[in-house]
C-alpha cells in the first residue's frame, strides 16, 4: 500500500506519527502568534466576563479586544517583514505564505473596525445588545413593540442579576475574538480537517451573536435559527466531501489531493462529489447564490454591528479558504470543474443585482449586493492565475472595507424604535443630515465601483485578470451585471437626495467616538485605494498559497 | 461485508438526514437530521480508514464528534431562547423576516 510510506501526513500531528514517536510537533511561534494572541485573548476575555465585577466590564473588553487584534496585527507586521517564501508549522496543519499573511492583515484590519461598531454605545444608548437585569427593568427601553415583550423576558430569564450593570452583555467581544481566530486559522488551513474544525470555530460564535440583538428580538432570534440551521446544514456537507476526498486521495493535505488529482487509481467519482460538496459548504459561508438563502434573512435580522463584522468578515475568510482550496488542491483538475463554478458566478451576479433591485429594505438590499458582489469575487476565485488571485485579494480588501462603514452608517438611521432600516424612511435623507447622506452616497458609489473609489479598482484588477486569463464571456456578463447592479444603488441615492423627508420620518443620530472611528476608517481605506490602489496591490501581489 | 456496503449504508444515512432537513418542521428535529449526516460522514471516515490501513480517518472521526458536541451546545441555546419567546420550536412559525 503507497499510502504508508507517507508517514509525515498524518493531520494535527495525530495518527501514526504519533502512535509511533510521541514527539511534539516543530511550532513556528512567529508565524502563529498572532492566532495565540487572538485566541489567547478569547479566553482571557471569558474570564474576564466571569470574574470582572459588572460595572467594569465593558471598558476591560472593549481594551482588551483591541489591544489583542492591534497587538496581533504588529506580530503580524513584524513577522510579514522576515518571511519571503512562507512555511507550513504545526505539524503541516498551517500554511502560513504571503497570501495567508495578506489575508490575516485584511482580517485584523477589518475586525478592528467592527470591534469598534460592537463597542459603540451612544447611537443606542446602552449597546445595540441584550441588556443587563437592571436595565432591562427600565421602562421604555424593550417594550418597542407588543412582539418584543416576550422575547425581553426570555432574555431576563437568562441573566444574572447584576446590579449596576453597564447596560450590555458584554460576551459579545469574547464571541468575536473567537470568531475571528477562526476565520484566520480557516484560511490558512492546510488540510480540510483543520479547515472544517475552523470553519465551526467561525461560524458558532457567529451564531450567537446574531440573536443578541436588544431591539426586535424575534427577527434577531429567527435570524440565528435560520443561520444555525443552515450553517450546521452546509458544514455537514463540507463534511461528507472531506470523507469522500479522503477516500479519493488517502489523506486530507491540500498538497496530497493535489497529488492524487494528478493521477490516481481511485474513482473520479469520489473526486468530483467531494470536490462539489466542499465547495458548496465554503460557497455557503460566501452567500454565493444559489448557496444564499439565508443571507438576506440574517443580515436583516442581526444586530447591525454584527452584521457588519459579518458582512466584511466572514466573506474575507470564505473566499480566502476557496482561493486557497482551489489554487493549491485542485488546480490541476481545473478543466473539469471550471464550467460548473463558471455558471455559478454568473447565477450569483444575477440572483444578487435582479432580487436587489426588488427590495424594500436597506438592510436587505445591500445584502443582495453582497450576493453579487460574491458573484464577482467568484470571477476572481476561478481565474487561476497569479494575477487573479492578487486581484481577487485586493477586491476582499476594498469590498470588506467599504461594507463595514455601510453597516457603520445603517445603524445611525433611526426613529424611537430602534433602526429604520425600510427605504421610504430613508427618502431625503439629505435633508435631514447632509455629512451622512454624502458619505453614505460616497460608499454605494464604491459599491457600485465608480472610478476614484476602491470598488472601482477592485473591479478592474478582478476583471481584467480573468480577461487576460480567456474568460472573456464572463467578464462580459460581470460588467453587465455591474452595470444594472449600479442601478441598484444609484435607486437609494436619489431616494435620499431628491426625495421630499417625511415630517414624521427617523431621525439620523449623532454617532459616538467607536462608530465614527469605524466609518472613517472604512471611508479612508475606500478612498486611499481607489485613487492609489498599488498599495496595497504590491503586497497583494509578492506570491501566492503555500502547502 | 466488503467496504463498499459501509459506504453505501453512509451514503444512505447521509440521505436520509439531508431530506429530513428538508422536509421536517421541528427545529429540534431538524437538527437531529444534521447530526444523523454528520454520523454518517463518520462511518464513511472509519471506512475509508479501514482500506486505507491507516488510523488518520477514526482520528478525523473524533474531530467530528468533538465539533458535532459543541455545535449541540450552541444549536440548542438557539433553539431554547426562540422556544421560550414563541412556545413553539417548528420552523414554519419563524417567518418574520421576509419582504
Amino acid at each position: 500500500m503507497g499510502v504508508l510510506t507517507q508517514s509525515q501526513t498524518a493531520p494535527l500531528g495525530g495518527g501514526r506519527v504519533l502512535a509511533q514517536s510521541a514527539e511534539m510537533p516543530q511550532i513556528d511561534y512567529g508565524a502563529v502568534a498572532p492566532l495565540l494572541i487572538v485566541f489567547g485573548a478569547a479566553c482571557l476575555g471569558v474570564l474576564v466576563e466571569a470574574f470582572a465585577p459588572a460595572h467594569r466590564r465593558w471598558s476591560v473588553q472593549v481594551g482588551l479586544t483591541l489591544l489583542a487584534v492591534l497587538l496581533a496585527g504588529v506580530f503580524l507586521g513584524m513577522h510579514a517583514q522576515e518571511i519571503n517564501t512562507g512555511a507550513t508549522t504545526l505539524a503541516g496543519t498551517l500554511a502560513i505564505g504571503p497570501a495567508a499573511l495578506f489575508l490575516w492583515g485584511t482580517l485584523l484590519a477589518l475586525s478592528f473596525g467592527a470591534v469598534l461598531l460592537l463597542a459603540d454605545r451612544s447611537v443606542e444608548p446602552g449597546g445595540a445588545f441584550v441588556a443587563e437585569s437592571n436595565t432591562l427593568a427600565r421602562p421604555g427601553e424593550s417594550a418597542g413593540t407588543p412582539v418584543d415583550a416576550p422575547g425581553a423576558a426570555s432574555a431576563a430569564v437568562m441573566q444574572r442579576s447584576a446590579p449596576g450593570g453597564v447596560g450590555m452583555r458584554t460576551e459579545v467581544f469574547p464571541l468575536a475574538l473567537f470568531s475571528l481566530g477562526g476565520m484566520m486559522v480557516f484560511c490558512a488551513a492546510n488540510d480540510l480537517l483543520t479547515m472544517f474544525v475552523a470553519l465551526e470555530v467561525l461560524s458558532l460564535p457567529l451564531y450567537l451573536l446574531c440573536g443578541l440583538a436588544k431591539r426586535r428580538r424575534l427577527l434577531s432570534q429567527e435570524a440565528a435559527v435560520k443561520y444555525f440551521l443552515l450553517g450546521a446544514f452546509a458544514s455537514a456537507f463540507f463534511l461528507y466531501g472531506l470523507a469522500l476526498l479522503y477516500g479519493y486521495s488517502g489523506s486530507v493535505r491540500l498538497s496530497e489531493i493535489a497529488a492524487a488529482t494528478a493521477g490516481s487509481l481511485r474513482s473520479d467519482t469520489l473526486l468530483f462529489a467531494g470536490l462539489g460538496l466542499v465547495v458548496m459548504g465554503l460557497l455557503f459561508k460566501g452567500s454565493v447564490a444559489p448557496f444564499h438563502l439565508w443571507t438576506p434573512d440574517v443580515y436583516h435580522g442581526a444586530p447591525t454591528a454584527v452584521t457588519g463584522f459579518m458582512a466584511a468578515c466572514t466573506k474575507v475568510a470564505a473566499f480566502g479558504a476557496l482561493l486557497r482550496l482551489l489554487h493549491v488542491a485542485f488546480q490541476a483538475s481545473s478543466w473539469e470543474w471550471h464550467w460548473v463554478l463558471w455558471t455559478v458566478a454568473v447565477v450569483s451576479m444575477v440572483v444578487g443585482v435582479v432580487l436587489g433591485l426588488t427590495q424594500q429594505d436597506v438592510k436587505r438590499m445591500i445584502a443582495y449586493s453582497s450576493i453579487a458582489h460574491a458573484g464577482f469575487l467568484m470571477v476572481g476565485s476561478i481565474t487561476l492565475t497569479e494575477r487573479g488571485l492578487a486581484a481577487t485579494l485586493f477586491y476582499l480588501l476594498a469590498y470588506g472595507f467599504t461594507t463595514l462603514a455601510v453597516f457603520g452608517l445603517l445603524g445611525l438611521v433611526r426613529t424611537s424604535e430602534g433602526e429604520a432600516t425600510r427605504m421610504s424612511d430613508w427618502a431625503g435623507l439629505a435633508r435631514r443630515s447632509p455629512l451622512v447622506a454624502a458619505v453614505f452616497t460616497f460608499l454605494l458609489l464604491a459599491l457600485a465601483g465608480i472610478p476614484a473609489t476602491s470598488g472601482f479598482m477592485g473591479k478592474f484588477v478582478v476583471f481584467s485578470a480573468a480577461f487576460s486569463a480567456g474568460m472573456g464571456p464572463l467578464v462580459v456578463i460581470a460588467l453587465l451585471a455591474s452595470a444594472l447592479a449600479a442601478y441598484l444603488y444609484i435607486r437609494l441615492v436619489v431616494l435620499m437626495f431628491f426625495h421630499e423627508p417625511d415630517p414624521e420620518g427617523p431621525t439620523v443620530s449623532v454617532p459616538g467616538p467607536f462608530t465614527t472611528a469605524a466609518v472613517t476608517l472604512g471611508v479612508v481605506v475606500t478612498l486611499l485605494l481607489g485613487v492609489v490602489p498599488m498599495l496595497a496591490l504590491d503586497w497583494a501581489s509578492v506570491g501566492g498559497f503555500v502547502s | 461485508m466488503t467496504p463498499t456496503h459501509y459506504l453505501l449504508l453512509s451514503a444512505l444515512l447521509f440521505t436520509i438526514g439531508t431530506v429530513g432537513v428538508l422536509i421536517r418542521r421541528n427545529a429540534i428535529v431538524l437538527f437531529m437530521c444534521v447530526e444523523l449526516m454528520l454520523n454518517a460522514v463518520n462511518l464513511s471516515l472509519v471506512t475509508f480508514a479501514r482500506v486505507e490501513g491507516t488510523i488518520d480517518g477514526q482520528v478525523m472521526a473524533f474531530f467530528v464528534m468533538v465539533v458535532a458536541a459543541a455545535e449541540v451546545v450552541v444549536g440548542l441555546a438557539i433553539i431554547m431562547s426562540i422556544f421560550r419567546t414563541r412556545q413553539s420550536a417548528s420552523v414554519d412559525d419563524a417567518n418574520l423576516l421576509k419582504y
